[in-house]
């Protein structure tokens, strides 16, 4: 569970009239992921707001792992892949979008705002297109705010989590 | 050597699981002879107070069926907590939520001001109070919490017994066990760890890779009676479910909804079953994509329908700002138990 949760349970550094939110994102490490490697190299500036998981493919993230993040604390999850026709994998990038559009349908029903989950293209190339989608995506959860989930703790899971030891933050590549 | 105490309660629930125990009773008279049933409300006269009255650890086993959403479900399930060696979440409903949980999509206002006050067959919009003063005395009502939980949200549970109800089959397996004192770990859920579709009988019609334009509902078409129920169509969660029921609704023509809950290497049902239903959208472009989606009108409904108390983000948010109140402190430490 390690990664995901001490990215996300990092306090919120806020200051006294800003609310800064928490951003999970999972990069493909093609492309998007290569992006934002490349965007830290040519020293572009965004917001620190986002803490990256790198998946190997887009069509890897399970869409527990976007209500496990938001469960953990993050206010919004942004998944990025490579473009339609690039993805190294050939298909994973269409069962991203796939999962997203239904999964996005789905948290609406269960009030969450829509913007909360964000599905980008990104190549290996575009550093100022991650630059400016976590940046343009932590504006827009700032105005949202915080997402406050009202979850009763795992306590009594004990028992399951001990005979099945890989909850789902632990396959969170 | 006296028989082993068994007890039998149920709560947020629709009193499926306890006609399950009567198929049961009727089936295996021996195994039901084989125990000492010291607590059902539904079939026996036993009160709390003969419940309070047994060692802490003397019952060997409660099954305990149905959400809990009261103070009083909560209180008596604390109680054959204490009382029990083991614990066993008895149908979907303790285990997942269930059907009564699919009430976490809205907060209990507006449950309450909707049956109490909006619905056009209310006459006086009287709402429920927890106490009130008659001549005769102080009368309770058990409170009606902010939200559906399941068991082991509640109180530590040792074993899961799945489905709407659970199958007799696996109920008869679990009652034999105990009584045999043949306990598997803690934690167990109690049928194959393996999806539906590898017991059921159309499995051979299943394609290896499916893709879909369009899903239909079962009422929109005449279903074959041999092929998937996928490979038609139609929403059958079996590759998302778990096995253990025999597929009673495929057999019937009707597509599997998910009672038997998730395989356990699973954290949330309806994710899981999200994932596998959305990768079978034949279009790879965004509208196309869309077209296929919307027609799945009630996406909690669809993959949520027994689970959304279990699931990871337990309930539905914003509703109440976003947040609901822990419920209150349980009424047995305040001294429940009296008036009943
Ligand atoms: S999808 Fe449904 S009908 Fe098809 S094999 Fe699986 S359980 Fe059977
Ligand atoms: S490798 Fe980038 S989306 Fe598949």
């Amino acid at each position: 569970m390690s990664e995901a949760r001490t990215i996300v349970e990092a306090p919120r550094a806020a200051t006294a009239d800003r609310f800064e939110p928490r951003i999970v994102a999972f990069f493909c490490t093609w492309c998007t992921y290569t992006a934002a490697d490349l965007a830290g190299i040519s020293r572009l500036r965004y917001a620190p707001n986002v803490r990256v998981i790198r998946l190997m493919c887009s069509g890897r993230l399970d869409p527990q792992f976007v209500l496990a993040a938001l469960r953990e604390g993050a206010d919004g999850v942004l998944i990025g892949g490579c473009h339609p026709g690039d993805c190294h994998y050939q298909e994973g990038n269409y069962n991203a979008l796939r999962r997203v559009e239904l999964l996005k349908r789905m948290l609406r029903d269960l009030g969450l705002e829509e913007e909360r989950v964000r599905l980008e293209w990104i190549s290996a190339s575009e550093a100022d297109r991650v630059q400016r989608v976590c940046n343009e995506m932590t504006e827009r959860i700032r105005e949202l705010g915080p997402l406050h989930l009202s979850v009763p703790g795992d306590g009594h899971r004990r028992a399951a989590v001990a005979r099945e030891p890989e909850p789902v933050g632990g396959e969170v590549g | 050597m006296s028989k082993p105490k068994v007890a039998f309660y149920w709560c947020a629930s629709c009193g499926g699981c306890e006609e399950a125990v009567v198929d049961l009773a009727e089936q295996v008279l021996d195994v039901v002879g084989a125990v000492d049933i010291v607590f059902w409300p539904v079939a026996l006269d036993f009160k709390v107070a003969d419940v309070e009255a047994l060692a802490d650890g003397e019952i060997a086993a409660s099954f305990i069926n149905g959400a809990v959403r009261t103070s009083e479900q909560r209180e008596i399930v604390e109680l054959l907590r204490r009382k029990s060696k083991a614990v066993v979440a008895f149908g979907a409903c303790a285990w997942l939520g269930g059907i009564p949980g699919l009430a976490n999509l809205r907060t209990r206002e507006e449950i309450l001001a909707e049956v109490y006050r909006d619905l056009p067959s209310v006459a006086d919009g009287a709402m429920p109070r927890e106490e009130v003063e008659v001549p005769e005395g102080r009368l309770h009502l058990p409170r009606f919490d902010e939200d559906v939980r399941t068991l082991d949200q509640v109180i530590p549970v040792d074993y899961y017994l799945p489905g709407c109800p659970p199958p007799v089959a696996l109920i008869a397996q679990a009652v034999t066990a105990l009584v045999e004192g043949r306990l598997p770990e803690p934690g167990t859920v109690l049928a194959p760890d393996v999806a539906l579709c590898s017991e059921c009988p159309r499995r051979a019609t299943k394609p290896e890779d499916l893709k879909l334009e369009r899903f239909v509902r079962p009422q929109e078409i005449v279903a074959d009676p041999e092929t998937c129920l996928l490979a038609q169509g139609l929403l059958c969660l079996g590759p998302a479910t778990r096995a253990g029921c025999g597929a009673p609704c495929v057999a019937a023509n009707m597509p599997c909804t998910g009672c038997m809950g998730p395989t356990g290497r699973v954290r949330d049902q309806g994710a899981k079953a999200l994932s596998a239903i959305a990768s079978l959208i034949a279009p790879s472009d965004p509208e196309g994509v869309a077209k296929v989606a919307e027609q799945i009108l009630d996406p909690v409904g669809t993959f949520y329908r027994y689970s959304l108390p279990a699931s990871l983000l337990h309930r539905r948010v914003g509703t109440d700002g976003g947040r609901p109140a822990e419920p209150s402190e349980p009424v047995a430490a305040a001294g429940g138990g009296e008036p009943r």
